[in-house]
């Protein structure tokens, strides 16, 4: 961290304070990658945090993928028909939940629920000291508590996600099926049938973005809180609206990316 | 007078040395030359009041906060020069004992203590940690929360697994912040006898800090006076308290008024 003795600011204290913040997230950022290829590897605790991280967005993720898919059917019908054109739902649906809506509804949904606890729980162990009786036992926290957690959301995120698009397209099978009585096989070949495998590389090269990005701003805000209760309710509610400031930040830069790439 | 509960294997090897330590955060100079000798076997009270800098100080000691100038020597070993792997292994040797007793809040009390040794020493059979566990739990007289959540123990308890899971990596010296705050004073007295067993028990040197007279008197052999940022007098507890110096009499008075 930064210390300065003065009270001379370089810029003014809110300038400053910003870009002693975004040095602070470099250097958090650079020693993640320091020790998260460095032994000892806490296999058991990434585990343990993939299968916390699953846990808790599971349900939300299933029942807001399969909503998202329903109503976008409903909602794309109309226009399409317009056109002669409600035969090409599927795939229409198809593009839109693989490429985009899987990733960022999940996203959204990891960085509220995810994203907060990990926040709330480290700045809870900040502010009792846990962490640092972490560190005076010679156990080393960031890599315990923080390598451990980001490596959990960077894996799990992606997984759901494939998920969330999955349970998205089944949601609008059945409401394609009630309308036009697709069957299942159909509908699913129709909706693949414009995927190309960039598109599901990049919605998952997507997804690892947004799992590492969520992992690392609740974890980030969690071990920076500041003293007292207030610090660790603050250190949940931060991580949550810089991780999905974040996320849409990221979803618009790999769109731009992936057109690009499209391009050569 | 002499402390006749005090372990008595008294000799002149120091086990922390810190000579003319400064440590200020911005503005605000908390520690302005301190000098700080604990020999071997001995306990030392630290009091001082709220915000004049305990905490810090023994925080420094395991290298949990950066002194901004000074020499610390522990064990043999000079925290201000030391790597960080050599820092880790020195403070296996060192318990410390949290103000807030700092408990994982997500494990059980045989975790909380099994934590620190399983993630220290390699290959350690079942049957080894539980024996450990049930050692450390049973110097502390709490064998029974063994499978209880910190949230589940009161304040006393707590302060006595958070003692425990130090006593697992069998320290050579204890750092106690506030053994007895926030507890009654009968709790308080059991805390106090308790720190006397793990010096006989463990062979420990003790740094306890306090704003506790009652704690201060019956645990250590020393008391050292920390005001504004330096120790202004170290002696036996009666020396110390027959000082004419105003804020050590209103220490006193606080503690012993009738
Ligand atoms: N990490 C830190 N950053 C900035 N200031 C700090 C930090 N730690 C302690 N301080 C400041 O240093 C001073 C001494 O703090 P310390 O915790 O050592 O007090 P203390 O003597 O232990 O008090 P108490 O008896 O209340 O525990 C306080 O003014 C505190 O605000
Ligand atoms: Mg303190």
């Amino acid at each position: 961290m930064i210390s300065k003795k003065s009270h001379g600011f370089i810029f003014s204290k809110n300038i400053d304070s910003f870009l002693e913040g975004i040095y602070n997230a470099y250097q958090f950022i650079i020693r993640f990658f320091k020790e998260v290829f460095q032994p000892p590897f806490h296999i058991r605790e990434v585990i343990n945090q993939c299968y916390e991280v699953g846990l808790k967005s599971l349900a939300l993720i299933s029942l807001t993928g399969f909503i998202v898919g329903i109503v976008f059917t409903k909602q794309s019908r109309p226009s399409l028909e317009d056109f002669g054109a409600a035969s090409w739902l599927p795939s229409l649906i198809g593009i839109a939940i693989v490429k985009a809506l899987g990733p960022l509804v999940t996203a959204l949904i990891c960085a509220g629920k995810v994203g907060s606890s990990i926040g709330a729980e480290l700045g809870s162990m900040k502010v009792t000291e846990q962490i640092e009786a972490m560190e005076v036992s010679a156990i080393n926290p960031f890599k315990y508590l923080i390598v451990t957690r980001v490596m959990a959301t960077t894996i799990t995120i992606p997984i759901l996600a494939l998920y969330c698009s999955f349970v998205g397209l089944f949601g609008s099978f059945l409401n394609v099926h009630a309308a036009e009585s697709t069957s299942l096989i159909h509908f699913y070949q129709e909706a693949f049938k414009t995927i190309t495998f960039l598109d599901i590389f990049s919605s998952i090269a997507k997804s690892i973005v947004f799992g590492f990005t969520i992992g690392l701003v609740g974890c980030y805000k969690g071990f920076h809180a500041t003293k007292g209760t207030f610090g660790v309710g603050k250190a949940a509610n931060e991580a949550v609206v810089l991780a999905m400031f974040l996320v849409f930040l990221e979803e618009i830069i790999i769109v731009q990316l992936a057109n690009w790439i499209r391009f050569f | 007078m002499e402390n006749k509960n005090l372990h008595s294997t008294l000799d002149h090897e120091p086990v922390i040395l810190i000579k003319n330590l400064y440590k200020s955060f911005g503005e605000l100079d908390v520690l302005k030359g301190i000098d700080f000798t604990l020999l071997k076997g001995e306990n030392i009270a630290v009091l001082g009041k709220s915000g004049s800098g305990k905490s810090v100080l023994i925080k420094i000691l395991v290298g949990l906060l950066k002194a901004d100038q000074g020499e610390i020597t522990v064990l043999g070993k000079r925290v201000d020069q030391i790597s960080a792997k050599e820092l880790d292994e020195l403070r296996l040797h060192i318990g410390f004992s949290f103000q807030q007793s700092a408990l994982y809040d997500s494990m059980t009390v045989f975790q909380n203590l099994a934590f620190p040794l399983t993630m220290n020493i390699k290959n350690l059979s079942t049957k080894e940690i539980n024996s450990a566990v049930d050692e450390a739990l049973d110097a502390v007289g709490l064998k029974e929360k063994r499978d209880h959540m910190p949230s589940e123990l009161s304040g006393g308890q707590r302060k006595r697994i958070g003692i425990a899971r130090t006593l697992i990596l069998k320290p050579q010296i204890m750092l106690y912040d506030e053994p007895t705050s926030g507890l009654d004073p009968i709790t308080s007295a059991e805390i106090n006898s308790l720190i006397l067993d793990v010096q006989k028990k463990y062979n420990t040197s003790s740094v306890i800090i306090t704003h506790d007279l009652t704690c201060a008197k019956t645990t250590s052999n020393k008391i050292a006076m920390l005001l504004d940022g330096k120790f202004l007098q170290t002696g036996k507890f009666d020396e110390v308290f027959t000082s004419e110096e105003t804020q050590i009499k209103s220490f006193y008075n606080y503690n012993f008024i009738q």
